[in-house]
């Protein structure tokens, strides 16, 4: 509770309805849009799961309740089972990824001259800045197939084979373009958390012998524990939803193989015209964001 | 390890970090500057302007430019109206259920948005707001709305109450005092929220790419993304696209680093 709040004259206890609305009116825009423009398509999400509703076709005409029948479909369907893997494939590499090298790149920079800071950041952030299908373009590029792309040249200085990224290690790919799109963030709010561990505390471990594995673990990181906490809550929370950089890079492919969840969801209903079946995927979307969003809210309470 | 010798450990390591981070970009201004660029890395044997003049001189990209900056703009300036006008009560009044209120604008700003598309479709079919780009702007607005909102009420709890109550006994009522004082003050937060908005709806691909269905009504993010996927595509002047799409983005975040930081440190301090 905040102190102004807290003021005595400026507070009425909560009256009658009318008052209430009458007090609150600059709430309403704000409450009227989200009504319509978020809670809408919440529950029209859930209600279309249940339907066979369709873009076109014979099925587009007649919407039919159909119970659970996408949702008994989507337990036998072997393309949900290879999503959620890839799913939870680019989730883990990204989350860990972004957060491990944020991290390390926030240590490495603590301390040091501000131009040097300033300098490397921006290298950093400059994926971040990026809008997202231009981040998916100059990652294509880098990781395309052929001996002339980015990473097969760099390769070659070393005598390596080209390797065709975007069909071998379709889903690794993008994954690393998410990794590097997203490390950034991870990296200021480490850098933000970093700068909080006194000094004191560093020299005095540092006279105790204490090498820099041992500070790392034993001053740095339960310093900003709940940093390292509220950051990968946050960032899975981002990643999960990730569809443009993937679907711009490859568009699910090759064969499905970076089909997730969104890219899954969206090629159901607007390629196979499955909007019922689309729907039902953006419930099981929403209600892993729901989950994770209840943990980290509860956590943010405490 | 002596600590002089890990310190410059430290210095080369990051300086590395910090060039494997610009590779993935120079195949994107090399290519821009190429005549005949490809998707290979390449350094262009002339530096050329070519490409840049080749996607101004085309009607249909200054079009999409246009769409994406009356998009963005339309929905910062949303989100800061409504949001300041939220956040007034929720900072200032005392109101039941307040905090659950709050925390749970906090629960839906991490809602993932993209699970909202295809009923978001439906929705728009039902309105009858399809291909409409003030239904885009309203639908964009609302799904960020929520951080917004959570990031305004905790810049306003930052604003002292002290001089609107000498206001409110002046006789001057809740939104003048509203418009008058606290909305001065609190320049950097509104900036800070109509920069993040902007640079969101700018960035913001799958949205106009559902909602919208007229090629002429296209923003920049889609223009770029069908571009991107035509056969025979003419890398150099996607490569100029790209990197004159980015541009707002890159200047409006250097603009905004100090608010940036300012907001971060706020978001923090305001916990609980």
């Amino acid at each position: 509770m905040t102190k102004n709040a807290a003021r005595g004259r400026l507070l009425s206890p909560a009256g009658r309805v009318g008052d209430l609305v009458y007090r609150t009116w600059m709430l309403w825009p704000a409450l009227v849009l989200l009504a319509i423009f978020f809670i809408g398509p919440i529950l029209m999400a859930l209600y279309y799961s249940f339907t066979n509703l369709a873009l076109s076709g014979s099925a587009a005409g007649n919407l039919r309740f159909t119970g659970l029948a996408n949702y008994s479909r989507m337990i036998k369907d072997s393309d949900m089972v290879s999503s959620i893997r890839a799913t939870l494939l680019f989730l883990i590499g990204s989350v860990v990824g972004q957060t491990v090298l944020g991290f390390f790149m926030a240590l490495l920079m603590k301390g040091k001259s501000t131009a040097f800071r300033r300098i490397t950041g921006s290298c950093v952030l400059t994926g971040w800045v990026m809008p997202e299908v231009v981040a998916a373009i100059c990652m294509y590029a880098f990781f395309y197939s052929k001996d002339s792309g980015t990473v097969n040249r760099i390769l070659a200085v070393f005598g390596a084979q080209p390797v065709a990224w975007l069909y071998k290690h379709a889903l690794l790919s993008v994954t690393i373009a998410n990794i590097w799109h997203g490390a950034a963030y991870s990296m200021m709010v480490f850098q933000a958390a970093l700068d909080n561990v006194s000094a004191d505390t560093e020299e005095s471990a540092m006279l105790d012998g204490a090498n820099r594995i041992q500070t790392l673990i034993h001053i740095y990181i339960p310093q900003v524990r709940s940093t390292i906490f509220s950051n990968t809550m946050l960032i899975t929370l981002k990643t999960i939803g990730v569809f443009d950089l993937i679907f711009t890079m490859t568009g699910g492919g090759p064969g499905g193989k970076t089909q997730t969840l969104p890219v899954y969801m969206y090629l159901q209903a607007f390629k196979s015209f499955q909007l019922g079946y689309g729907s039902a995927i953006s419930v099981v979307l929403l209600a892993l964001g729901i989950m994770l969003s209840v943990l980290y809210t509860r956590v943010y309470k405490e | 390890m002596s600590r002089k010798k890990s310190r410059t450990t430290a210095y080369i390591i990051m300086s590395a970090m910090a060039v494997i981070f610009v590779l993935p970009l120079l195949w994107v201004i090399f290519a821009s500057f190429n005549p005949d660029a490809g998707v290979g890395l390449k350094l262009p044997s002339t530096w050329v302007m070519e490409n840049y003049q080749a996607v101004l001189s085309e009607s249909k990209n200054m079009r999409s430019f246009g769409v994406g900056l009356v998009l963005s703009i339309g929905v910062a300036a949303l989100e800061v109206v409504a949001c300041a006008l939220a956040s007034y009560p929720l900072s200032r009044y005392e109101l039941k259920y307040k905090k659950t209120f709050m925390y749970t604008i906090l629960f839906m700003s991490c809602l993932p948005m993209t699970a909202l598309m295809i009923p978001a479709y439906r929705l728009f079919v039902t309105l009858h707001l399809m291909d409409n780009l003030f239904g885009v702007v309203l639908f964009m607005a609302a799904t960020q709305l929520p951080y917004n909102m959570w990031m305004m009420k905790n810049f306003m709890d930052q604003v002292s109450i002290e001089l609107e109550e000498a206001a409110w006994v002046d006789g001057a009522n809740k939104f003048k005092s509203l418009l008058n004082i606290v909305m001065p003050l609190m320049i950097p937060g509104l900036c800070t929220i109509a920069i993040h908005s902007f640079a969101s709806s700018w960035g913001n691909f799958f949205t106009p790419f559902i909602l919208l269905t007229s090629t002429s009504k296209y923003p920049a993010a889609v223009r770029l993304f069908q571009f991107f996927g035509t056969h025979g595509v003419n890398y150099g002047h996607l490569a100029a696209y790209s990197v004159m799409y980015s541009i707002p983005s890159i200047v409006l975040y250097s603009l905004a680093q100090g608010f940036m930081s300012k907001g971060f440190i706020m978001q923090g301090a305001n916990k609980g």
